[in-house]
């Protein structure tokens, strides 16, 4: 019996070969949407470049060669991507920033994500006051448009990358809290929940162990659909002179910085451009395939 | 945004509609109460210190008591958020620290633009947006559909700056097919008297047809990248509403009887899916004014985004939140706005 065969019988010996062969049903299913595949291609490469930036980039990300002769250069085989106003190798830049990128959509959602599930969980797990409480203030931070929550946060809080990163946290967790609830709301009445809760154990311990865990795929697919708002917000601020600070490589900031001159050196602030597009595109197309194969509804 | 779903039904048929526009109601006002919290609760983290902004780093210690005392910074925190209500309620933003103004005349001033912007935006998006959905949906599966969902896709992971800075690139500094960055020419900037502020009404209105032309040449390609934006939304949105009205009964039945299939779909799908749209078409209106933001940086366009913008880069912490609370206020009103229309529009909604 080959592997294969044995992940897909119709009668799983234990439950361990039963979970691992809908994993790779669900995986299937996946391989399956070409642009999914696509998305996911994409997103790997996104990671490995920023795991191996100073290996891969050809020159410094911030100190550039020489301002006399060096300066703007057009695209050659010396510079792939051209050279900015700083006379730096915008190849090496955009490579160096996908790990500000990354950062940022990692820490965004290790922060927004917890706080999400624990607002949403807890609300549909106790009802009544606490959940007219707690989605009354999840209604009112999803009343302001994202970024405009985000400018004001950033605002007070100073331009930088850590403020902006807090400050796109705040603004995302909302969707997670609403998505968490209505998954609670359905999960609370199951029998097993009463089971537990007959067996004395805390309500904490009941929502932590027993109601997140139930929660978490959809509010993963959701987080993953976000990542591309995500970093397109980050990317905005960064072009306002918000988010990171110059001289760091950051795709937003390196598209205002090019802003100046698009007129006749045109590929100073389109090639930081395109790499936010193709990331933001691949983390689009990994959330829809995501959902489209953890959807139950979505099933045709 | 609001529990439409859990009517009561102990009431009888009007007076439950009315029970239902009293609770929207009332929630928008709670959530209105919150926005207000909101940004002051902003104003009071701001590391600036607030008597510094009005009285300048050189004023002696006697003058910032005094302002101190006037600012009313030394009142507990509750009187201090019931005084910023008392000043909103009565229509008072505060004054902006860099154009010497009332906020609310600023905002006043600058909103026709914004306003004039996303409605000819929101009308491309809607006017492409839901036969491109459509479409997809009569097609589910097939090539063109799988080109709605990618041209839907590019429209939700494009930076809507970047794409700007392209467009003016080609279209304005190569092709020269529309005009560059601004609302008008400035030869004809004194030609239109503002009755409205919108410029495209104005000057048909006065019959000025060359500042017409102008100012539409000037608004077209801005209006079509925030009208891409909100074209992701609408038709992706419009593919599932129809996919669903395309596989109920009522359908089949029209089918049977022998109704023409452009028919079937174009007036008996589509004018039940409008329902939702109604609400899609609000929401994303709502949307664009998060996209005005910086696509009128890029464009010179003196709208609330450039405004907005412009007072953040100067730390004007006033009309930043001040700006802030309208963009909320507006938002929330398309969200109340979606949420009567959709009880009103839906026959199912407003029996239960």
């Amino acid at each position: 019996m080959s592997t294969r065969e044995w992940l897909l019988t119709e009668q799983p010996a234990s439950r361990r070969q039963a979970r691992l062969g809908q994993t790779y049903r669900t995986w299937l299913a996946f391989t399956h949407n070409r642009l999914a595949m696509v998305g996911l291609g994409i997103v790997l490469v996104l990671v490995v470049v920023a795991v191996l930036a100073p290996w891969l980039a050809p020159y410094d990300p911030i100190v550039g060669g020489s301002l006399r002769t060096e300066r703007l250069l057009a695209p050659s085989w010396q510079h792939l991507m051209g050279t900015d106003d700083q006379a730096r190798d915008i190849l090496s830049r955009i490579i160096h920033g996908s790990r500000i990128t990354l950062l940022v959509v990692a820490l965004v959602a290790v922060i927004a994500t917890p706080i999400g599930l624990l607002v949403g969980t807890t609300a549909g797990y106790y009802g009544g006051w606490v959940d007219t409480v707690l989605m009354r203030i999840t209604d009112i931070f999803l009343a302001f448009p994202r970024l405009i929550l985000a400018l004001a946060f950033v605002a007070a809080l100073g331009p930088g990358i850590e403020n902006a990163i807090i400050a796109i946290a705040i603004t995302s967790w909302p969707p997670y809290a609403r998505l968490a609830r209505a998954e609670t709301l359905t999960i609370r009445t199951a029998d097993h929940i009463d089971a537990i809760r007959l067996q004395g154990a805390h309500s904490a311990r009941i929502i932590w162990g027993h109601v997140v865990p139930l929660c978490l795929s959809s509010v993963i697919v959701r987080v993953t659909l976000d990542m591309a708002g995500i970093i397109l917000t980050a990317a905005g601020l960064g072009f306002l002179g918000l988010g990171a600070q110059p001289p760091q490589p950051e795709w937003g900031a390196m598209i205002a910085g090019g802003r100046r001159f698009i007129l006749d050196h045109w590929w100073v602030a389109t090639m930081p451009g395109l790499a936010i597009f193709v990331v933001s595109l691949g983390f689009n197309f990994l959330g829809d395939g995501l959902r489209d194969v953890l959807d139950p509804k979505a099933h045709k | 945004m609001t529990d439409t779903a859990s009517g009561e039904g102990r009431h009888g048929a009007l007076p439950a509609l009315l029970w239902k526009i009293v609770k929207i109601l009332a929630s928008v006002a709670l959530t209105f109460l919150g926005l207000l919290l909101v940004t002051f609760l902003i104003g009071r983290v701001v590391p600036v210190d607030p008597v510094l902004a009005v009285v300048g780093d050189r004023a002696s210690q006697s003058v910032y008591d005094r302002v101190f005392i006037e600012l009313g910074l030394d009142k507990p925190l509750y009187e201090q958020f019931w005084i910023y209500l008392q000043k909103i309620l009565s229509g008072d933003l505060g004054t902006s620290f860099l154009t010497k103004k009332p906020i609310v005349e600023d905002i006043a001033r600058v909103f026709p633009a914004t306003l004039e912007l996303a409605t000819v935006a929101i009308l491309i998006g809607t006017i492409f947006g839901i036969p491109l959905g459509v479409l997809a949906a009569v097609r589910q599966g097939k090539l063109s559909d799988q080109i709605v969902r990618v041209v839907g896709l590019i429209g939700y992971s494009a930076p809507i700056f970047w794409l700007g800075l392209l467009g003016l690139l080609i279209f304005y500094a190569r092709l020269h097919w529309v005009a560059g960055p601004g609302r008008i020419d400035i030869s004809y900037e004194y030609s239109i008297t503002p009755r409205t502020g919108l410029m495209l009404w104005d000057s048909a209105m006065q019959g000025q047809w060359d500042a017409f032309r102008n100012a539409f040449s000037h608004i077209i390609l801005p209006a079509a990248l925030l009208g891409y934006y909100s074209l992701a939304y609408i038709s992706r949105m419009t593919r599932s509403f129809m996919l669903a009205e395309l596989a109920q009964e009522y359908i089949i039945t029209a089918r049977v009887k022998g109704v023409a299939e452009w028919r079937i779909i174009w007036v008996h799908a589509l004018r039940n899916a409008a329902v939702p749209l109604v609400t899609v078409v609000a929401l994303s209106y709502a949307g664009l004014l998060e996209g005005s933001v910086l696509t009128e940086t890029v464009f010179a366009w003196p709208g609330l985004g450039q405004y907005l913008t412009n007072s953040l880069q100067n730390a004007d912490m006033n009309a930043v939140l001040g700006g802030t609370l309208v963009i909320g206020a507006i938002f929330v009103g398309l969200n109340l706005l979606s949420d009567l229309l959709y009880t009103l529009l839906d026959p199912r909604v407003r029996r239960r």
